[in-house]
């Protein structure tokens, strides 16, 4: 076995390999960039080495620095982790050059499945599923609708040239391939000054489903079920499952058989994945070969119990694995949500900057299932513009998918990030969905139902009413300690009144409270007034305490509390609301309050302070959205950054870099 | 007996009623509540005793004599806030519009009176027109007795003025006296002399929004302390304000029980000064992650932000924070924030609150409109506010603390108590750069002579030891750690006593 080995990645996925290494008792070498200095990978590992700038082009991806850091500190191997030189052949090639064994397959498998053609070659070689279709050009309609006989229907007719869906028709019969056929080649003549079509199968209801593998150098190949990832927004995987609610035993086994048959034929080692297309009449067509450690590999390792890494690790270095096919667990199941720095109510612009706070959930095994937290940040760190915002790959592991579907949804809850803007709340809103609960979604899953992004998530009754509780309990904690402020007129703690009325959003909810039972009792005003059963608030939060977490009778709740004026900003469920508790009187008060328009915000942007123009982000015309950068202004030799308070076209620039402003000059206007 | 009984009760209904429930009406139609209502806010329910309920002015000319109304425009009493005894007295805009009458002074001096005798904070509730012109010059005199007992109660009693109407003329003077002003937004405003007048003398149009709203003097003049958005809000922060403050000036500050740890560590401190010095970085979170939950309540929060002050609790008990913010400004130092900074710990020193000053300030703001508005004398004020309190004085520099401002920043040499630096902490006369462009002047054109001599300055000075070697700085500290050696350095000033030589009272340069 190694005694040291190098990672050659950053993140979570670094910190993740560190972790099992150390497991098995070998030494670490980070390696970091000078955005990664006080990285916690940097942090985790033994020994660190500096590899060049922040661009990940200059460092992670510099091949020369990495084998120039294995040679400085005797690492006998390198893990590669995902992206950056993972699926890089040149890589592997350097490393085998120079002695040092690559925790991954061989250089030929990486090249193979790293060709889009080459792979379906071997695909089809190897007797894998391919996307039925005809590449060839197409000269009549009736060959068109040969073709699509062929295949079976439905097809898709896609213009050679195209992209975009122009030129693109999907025909359920003859009929309507003969029309489709001219249709599309019109279109695409058009569109692209170039007719030519090709036909293909077209899936209906499509599910991205992948076999994860696991094979060693002496000819052992094992799949270790599927994981579904069909819940995507834009080709990018936001949660996983293991393993798939839609697959049954019977296509799991063809699915695996293909997948072991595939790496066969490459002499595949190490771990990897092959992604399969799947319709929804469960037909499954291979889609391409990752032949890495994939981002959602800890969905497997949950429901089978192996460590990948610590596979790959021995695999490296010439073992054979232990395991035969049958040894293979289905235990149980596993969700894996990907925390991002990006803001979902923002079209998903992403966020950087400070992590002011960073309390993900505690990751534990108790009776509900197991909690695991993957993360690469810690509080104080940064999310920095050079990588991924990835903050977190929070996963769950439970009985059965609504378990750890609750688990989930608890964890996300208990996700405390401040600083920065985060996809918890989009998060959370697909743990509700019901789409979600009763496992129809497809790849089109968000696209259909968060077209544009999570709109402010109005609570549910039931969500309102937690939310509306726990602002109870937590302002019953802070006025009976206001029962002990010193200098009080009468040695006796004053008695307060027990009505309460909570403010949120448009809603009023009467309730009176009290200590009864081991907690706050709260008792909601009914339909008629009368009040309802008591519900009762066992929790051992304190103020300050970033996530109340208690019972309402029995039922474990996490919600997140920041101090606002006189109340609290609270989320839970992907929800975020304020909530004032009042008593009955300062609520009968408060009715009288007027409503605040929010004032007209002007559509300009001012200097906020004297200083002098250093650059200008954009452009007259150009489109920016909330929070994006505009220009800096530097003030006594700080850089401070201006961003865009709301959407909107630039219409005017009035200021130039080098231009000295005064506070409140009118540095650009918008339309 | 019974029918006296119930005479009483129908006279109090009477006085309730104030200016009648049209004019109560109307009151509400403005967004406004009346006084009974916020005092009612204020209190805690049912502690709230009227005094004065019956009183009448005694005007008789321009008809005022046929209308007399109950309480004559104004309300006052004592209750509690929280169990604690608070005088309170809110100008009733229903009755006369509020205005002030001889009877109606009284009422207030009355007040003032008692809370001076017996020590417990007076809060003053403004909605008013101003002088009752009828009465002329006894209105006057009634002014002048309430500026008196305002001036007298300085420094005894906590005194808090709440602006949740119009504010003119004679009625901005005792407000401008007491130690806190706060406004509502859109139906207050403050002024002098109002815009009628405004136009016939200068000619200038304004608003009275313009001239003197909540957006004037939270922002730009400093009049306010802080504003919000309805009489509500504002009532139930005025609560807890009060919660923050002694009762008089020979009274501890209130202890509120806490459950957050004294050992609580804070990891993310050790990253919040970036590594690159021209960064800026939000003073805030480290006041949020140091004092007790995170609670801060920020006096002028609007006003000269380059500076940040407040009030927050260590271990239940009240300290005063002031802070120097590097996201605004660089957190220089400049007439505004001077200004600002020194009148806190004025208040501070006053009532027995201990002060904690973090620093991170690049110098004074240079600059004509610095220099003219009087930089060295508003400077100069902080300088001496920090000299003369006696309170606990407790100094974090986090990061630049330069030149004069190094000195001004409560250090060690204007008897600060107990100062620490964080190992980023510099402290010199100015950055590398500039001393080095004036030590090697010679030297200037040659570029790589110079970035040599400017990476040898900042070698030898931007770091805590040389000022730690002096025994300027009595401990470098780790940055996580902060909260708890804040809280045992206060726990170990707690019993502190500082005599300054016999004086009538100083000259602080006004």
């Amino acid at each position: 076995m190694f005694k040291k080995i190098l990672i050659a990645n950053r993140g979570e996925i670094a910190c993740r390999v560190i972790k099992t290494a150390r497991r098995m008792g070998i030494a670490t070498v980070a390696v970091y960039s000078d955005a990664d200095r006080d990285a916690l990978h940097v942090e985790m590992a033994d020994e660190a080495v500096h590899i060049g700038a922040a661009a990940a082009s200059e460092s992670y991806l510099k091949m020369d620095k990495i084998l120039a850091a294995c040679a400085e500190t005797g690492a006998e191997a390198v893990h590669p982790g995902y992206g950056f030189l993972s699926e890089n052949a040149a890589f592997a090639k350097a490393l085998a050059k120079a002695g040092i064994a690559f925790i991954g397959p061989n250089v030929k498998a990486i090249e193979v499945m790293g060709d889009k053609i080459e792979s379906k070659k071997f695909a089809n070689k190897a007797k894998v599923n391919t996307v039925p279709g005809y590449l060839g050009v197409i000269e009549s309609a009736e060959e068109a609708v040969n073709i699509a006989d062929d295949i079976g229907y439905p097809v898709m007719i896609k213009a050679s040239a195209g992209g975009g869906g122009k030129g693109m028709r999907i025909a359920h019969n003859a009929e309507d391939v003969r029309d489709g056929y001219s249709r599309a080649k019109s279109e695409a003549a058009s569109s692209f000054g170039d007719d030519r079509v090709f036909i293909e199968k077209f899936i209906t209801e499509p599910r991205h489903i992948e076999i994860q593998l696991l094979a060693d150098k002496h000819g052992t190949a094992l799949y270790l079920n599927e994981r579904e990832c069909s819940i995507q927004r834009r080709n990018q995987k936001v949660i996983e499952e293991a393993p798939s609610s839609f697959i049954d035993p019977k296509t799991r086994k063809a699915m695996g058989e293909q997948a072991v048959a595939l790496a066969k034929a490459v002499d595949y080692e190490s771990a990897g994945t092959v992604e399969f297309i799947v319709d929804k009449d469960k037909n499954f067509y291979f889609l391409e070969m990752n032949t890495r450690l994939q981002v959602e590999h800890p969905v497997t390792e949950l429901i089978t119990g192996i460590d990948l890494v610590e596979q790959m690790i021995r695999v490296a270095a010439g073992e054979k694995l232990k395991l035969a096919q049958k040894d293979v667990k289905l235990d149980g199941w596993a969700i894996e949500s990907r925390v991002y720095a990006e803001d979902p109510y923002r079209k998903f612009l992403p966020s950087t900057g400070r992590l002011v706070r960073y309390r993900p959930p505690e990751e534990e095994t108790g009776k509900r299932g197991t909690v695991r937290n993957d993360t690469g940040v810690y509080e104080g760190g940064e999310i920095s513009i050079y990588y991924d915002p990835m903050i977190a790959k929070l996963i769950t592991h439970a009985k059965d998918r609504k378990a750890a579907t609750a688990l989930m949804a608890d964890a996300l809850d208990a996700f405390y990030v401040d600083g920065i803007r985060h996809n918890v709340p989009f998060l959370s809103a697909l743990m509700g969905h019901p789409r979600w609960h009763s496992g129809d979604i497809t790849t089109a899953f968000i696209a259909e139902e968060f077209p544009d992004g999570l709109h402010s998530h109005e609570p549910d009754p039931a969500t309102l009413e937690t939310l509306a509780a726990v602002a109870i309990a937590i302002d019953h904690l802070e006025n009976s300690r206001r029962r002990h402020i010193t200098g009080q007129m009468s040695e006796l703690p004053f008695a307060f009144a027990r009505d309460r009325v909570v403010a949120i959003g448009e809603a009023r909810i009467g309730a009176s409270v009290s200590d009864e039972g081991g907690g706050v009792q709260i008792a909601f005003a009914g339909k008629s007034g009368k009040a309802t059963k008591p519900r009762l608030l066992v929790s051992s939060w304190v103020p300050g305490n970033p996530v109340w977490h208690g019972t309402i009778d029995g039922r474990e709740v996490y919600v997140q509390v920041r101090p606002i004026l006189n109340g609290f900003d609270l989320s839970h469920r992907g929800a975020e609301v304020k909530a004032y508790v009042y008593t009955r009187r300062e609520a009968e008060l408060e009715a009288l309050m007027p409503v605040k328009v929010p004032a007209d915000t002007s559509k300009l942007l001012l200097c906020p302070m004297p200083g002098l123009v250093a650059s200008i982000a954009v452009e007259v015309g150009q489109e920016v959205q909330a929070g994006q950068q505009l220009c800096i202004v530097e003030a006594m030799k700080m850089e401070n950054v201006l961003r865009a308070e709301r959407d909107g076209t630039v219409a005017k620039i009035n200021a130039a870099p080098g231009d000295s402003l005064a506070v409140d000059a009118v540095i650009m206007e918008f339309e | 007996m019974k029918a006296i009984l119930d005479k009483l009760e129908a006279k109090r209904a009477e006085a309730r009623l104030g200016g009648g429930q049209g004019r109560i009406d109307a009151q509400h139609g403005r967004g406004k509540l009346t006084a009974r209502e916020r005092i009612e806010l204020l209190m805690d329910e049912n502690s709230f005793e009227e005094f004065d309920m019956f009183v009448e002015h005694r005007c008789t000319d321009f008809g005022m004599g046929e209308t007399r109304i109950p309480g004559d425009g104004i309300v006052t009493g004592w209750g509690t806030v929280n169990g604690r005894t608070v005088y309170v007295f809110a100008k009733d805009f229903t009755v006369f519009g509020g205005s002030l009458s001889e009877t109606h002074a009284r009422k207030i001096t009355k007040i003032q009176d008692m809370a001076i005798q017996n020590r417990a904070p007076v809060i003053g509730l403004f909605d008013a027109g101003g002088a009752r012109i009828q009465e002329g010059v006894a209105a006057l005199g009634g002014y002048g007795e309430v500026f008196l007992r305002n001036v007298l109660a300085s420094g005894v009693i906590p005194q808090i003025s709440v602006i949740m109407g119009p504010c003119a003329g004679g009625d901005v003077y005792s407000p401008a006296m007491t130690d806190f002003i706060f406004m509502v937004r859109d139906t207050s405003y403050m002024f002098v002399t109002g815009p009628d007048v405004v136009k016939t003398v200068t000619n200038e149009t304004v608003t009275a929004e313009e001239l003197g709203g909540a957006s004037v003097h939270a922002v730009k003049s400093s009049v306010a302390d802080g504003a919000y958005d309805n009489d509500v809000e504002a009532l139930l922060q005025m609560r807890r304000l009060v919660d923050f403050l002694p009762s008089c000036n020979t009274d501890p500050v209130p202890v509120l029980p806490s459950r957050d740890s004294i050992d609580r560590m804070e990891p993310s401190l050790d990253t919040l000064v970036p590594d690159n010095p021209n960064l800026p970085y939000d003073m805030k979170e480290l006041i949020h992650k140091v004092v007790d939950e995170g609670d801060f309540f920020e006096i002028q929060p609007s006003f000269a932000k380059n500076i940040v002050t407040g009030l927050a609790r260590m271990e239940g008990k009240t300290v005063g924070i002031v802070a120097n913010q590097p996201m605004v400004l660089a957190g220089v130092l400049d007439s505004d924030a001077s200004r600002k900074a020194a009148r806190f710990v004025r208040f501070c020193d006053c009532f027995n609150i201990p002060l904690l000053t973090f620093v991170d300030v690049p110098g004074f703001l240079p600059g004509t409109a610095q220099e003219y508005g009087g930089l060295i004398k508003h400077g100069a004020k902080l300088l001496f506010a920090y000299a003369e309190a006696t309170v606990p004085k407790i100094t974090v520099i986090t990061r630049k603390a330069y030149g004069g401002a190094y000195d001004v920043m409560s250090s060690k040499h204007i008897r600060a108590d107990v100062n620490y630096a964080w190992p980023t902490a510099e402290i010199a006369v100015m950055g590398a750069k500039g001393a080095v462009e004036i030590i090697y002047r010679s030297e200037l054109g040659d570029s790589a002579k110079i970035s040599k001599r400017v990476a040898d300055y900042e070698e030898r000075f931007a770091n805590p030891f040389v000022a730690a070697e002096r025994g300027y700085i009595d401990e470098v500290i780790l940055p996580h750690g902060t909260r708890r050696r804040l809280c045992r350095a206060l726990d170990m000033l707690r019993r502190k006593k500082q005599e300054r030589p016999w004086k009538k009272h100083d000259n602080i340069p006004l």
